[in-house]
């Protein structure tokens, strides 16, 4: 269970979350859609506590993330995952050792079986067998599903996906929704999906929320988002670059 | 004027404090952390292969020249007077109290702590820092201590290193161009140097050592806005740790002077 209450930060003076809410039960699926800049990630950064807030709080599973002592962040974070926007690989490491790596430091787990579960999330990605690449001999897309699979190596209870479908091809994307589809139907895995490609978000989302201006403007089923009447998530979830969210700067323009 | 020039002025007091303070933080940190098991000594011979087994050649090159020119420089002078013999107790005083650890630690300063700047500065611009500690890896254990305590051991030898090379120069000067005997230049040499002589300057270049790791790891940490930010990190990441080093050594020379007469 994740819930976000009041959730305010600024940097310096660009406000980018504004008394922030929205709650996610455990096991379900939420994903996140809102314009470029609108402070996706910072948001994500928040629940595995890379950032602090400056107002308001996130409980994960009912505790604060940002009042917890190290010992106990650290055990939380052994249960969540994050998939960053540019897969952020340790680039001193080759692929295995970068998706082994929550085990290396953490577990007691013999290197064999370590390297046998670095092979099966690597599969469960497509990208079997290139444990021995270095990351900075991989495509960009190719990057996306390693940082994918070292956020599943760890087996966790909740993970944060930031654009995992953003610059890989139709077909990869597809796969990538089927798979978190199926780690949210098979291992009950909570999921905070951030993404730009609506049609993924109404294939994998249980509840979708649109971030506008600090603020969590809607939320329901994709359903209810599909046929809103809200005229601000209604331009962006189909695309047009005309209506309330540019009419600033259409105004801009013509003045 | 004035009071935009006041403004500037508190504004740069105030980052400094900021630097200051910071720099505390990661020093408390980072020798809390090095105490604290577990120990990663793979990390730290790594570091150790990097920044001090491969800084031997630059060192070798640098302090046989240093001894060179010293020797070549004294004879200028005791020549006139007459006592070239005693360019053997200067060339190991200077060298061994103040131009192996300086040198060496600006060499070193130069080539390890701007690739440790540089380094952690592109993992905190791709997020890899941020990673690391989603991963429950914090990153001052991960990164800074190998590089603290690499540093910390490996500067000293490559001092005690630049000494002996730097003692080399100058005897290679006075035996085969002044016509100084070998076993004289070698009597000389020792007579002239104490232990403490060699203690302290291998005790400021464990000093000079842990503020090459440190500034450059604080520098790291705190890039901001990409490659241009990490290449303005590393300039003042090797500006600072110049600066910090020769501070150290004005203040812990006029330490040891009034310590050990
Ligand atoms: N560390 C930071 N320091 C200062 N400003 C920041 C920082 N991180 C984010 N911001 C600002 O916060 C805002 C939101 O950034 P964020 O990265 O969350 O956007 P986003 O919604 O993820 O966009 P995108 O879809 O392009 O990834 C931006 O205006 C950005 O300038
Ligand atoms: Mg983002």
């Amino acid at each position: 269970m994740i819930e976000i209450e009041n959730l305010t930060k600024r940097f310096g003076t660009n406000l980018v979350l504004d008394r922030l809410n929205l709650k996610v039960p455990t096991g379900q699926t939420c994903v996140i859609i809102g314009r470029s800049g609108c402070g996706k990630s910072v948001l994500l950064k928040h629940i595995v506590g890379l950032l602090k807030p400056d107002r308001g709080r996130v409980l994960v599973n009912g505790k604060e993330v940002a009042g917890l002592k190290e010992l106990e962040l650290n055990a939380l974070r052994s249960k969540i995952s994050m998939v960053f926007q540019g897969g952020a690989l340790f680039d001193s490491m080759n692929v295995a050792e970068n998706v082994g790596f929550g085990l290396f430091e953490h577990t007691r787990i013999s290197q064999k079986e370590i390297l046998e579960r670095v092979e099966e999330s690597l599969s469960l990605v497509d990208l079997g067998g290139i444990g021995n690449l270095m990351p900075s001999e991989l495509s960009g897309g190719m990057k996306k599903r390693v940082a994918l699979a070292r956020a599943i190596c760890i087996k966790p209870e909740i993970i944060l996906y930031d654009e995992p479908t953003t610059g890989v091809d139709p077909i990869t994307a597809d796969s990538i929704n089927r798979l978190i589809r199926s780690l949210h139907d098979k291992l009950k895995v909570t999921s905070f999906v951030v993404t730009h490609d609506m049609r993924s978000a109404y294939h994998i989302a249980d509840q979708i929320a649109m971030l506008y201006k600090g603020k969590i403007i809607l939320e329901g089923t994709p359903e209810q988002i599909q046929h809103t009447q809200d005229p601000v998530v209604h331009q962006f979830i189909n695309g047009l670059s005309k209506g309330p969210i540019t009419e600033a700067i259409d105004t801009f323009k013509e003045a | 004027m004035l009071t935009l020039f006041f403004i500037d002025l508190g504004r740069r007091i105030i980052t400094f404090m900021y630097f200051c303070g910071g720099l505390a933080n990661l020093t408390a940190q980072t020798v809390y952390l090095t105490l604290k098991p577990p120990y990663k000594y793979g990390h730290i011979i790594e570091q150790s292969n990097k920044a001090g087994y491969e800084s031997f050649p630059i060192v070798s090159v640098v302090a046989l020249f240093i001894g060179f020119i010293f020797a070549l420089q004294s004879a200028y002078f005791m020549q006139r007077l007459g006592s070239e013999m005693y360019i053997a107790s200067l060339v190991a005083l200077a060298i061994v109290r103040e131009l192996g650890p300086v040198i060496t630690a600006l060499v070193v300063a130069g080539r390890v702590g701007a690739s440790h700047t540089a380094e952690l500065g592109s993992m905190q611009v791709t997020e890899q820092i941020d990673a690391l500690e989603t991963l429950a890896a914090n990153p001052v254990k991960y990164l800074v201590v190998p590089r603290f305590v690499s540093l910390s051991l490996m500067l000293p030898i490559l001092t005690l290193y630049a000494d002996i090379i730097g003692i080399l120069g100058g005897y290679l000067i006075c035996v085969l161009k002044l016509g100084i005997t070998s076993s004289m230049y070698m009597h000389i040499t020792f007579t002239a140097l104490f232990y403490k002589d060699l203690f302290t300057g291998l005790f400021k270049s464990l000093i000079f050592g842990m503020i090459i790791a440190l500034v450059s790891c604080y520098e790291g940490f705190n890039v901001e806005g990409g490659a241009e930010g990490v290449g303005k990190a590393t300039m003042r990441s090797v500006v600072v740790t110049f600066l910090m080093i020769i501070a150290a050594d004005c203040i812990f020379t006029a330490l040891f002077y009034f310590i050990f007469p």
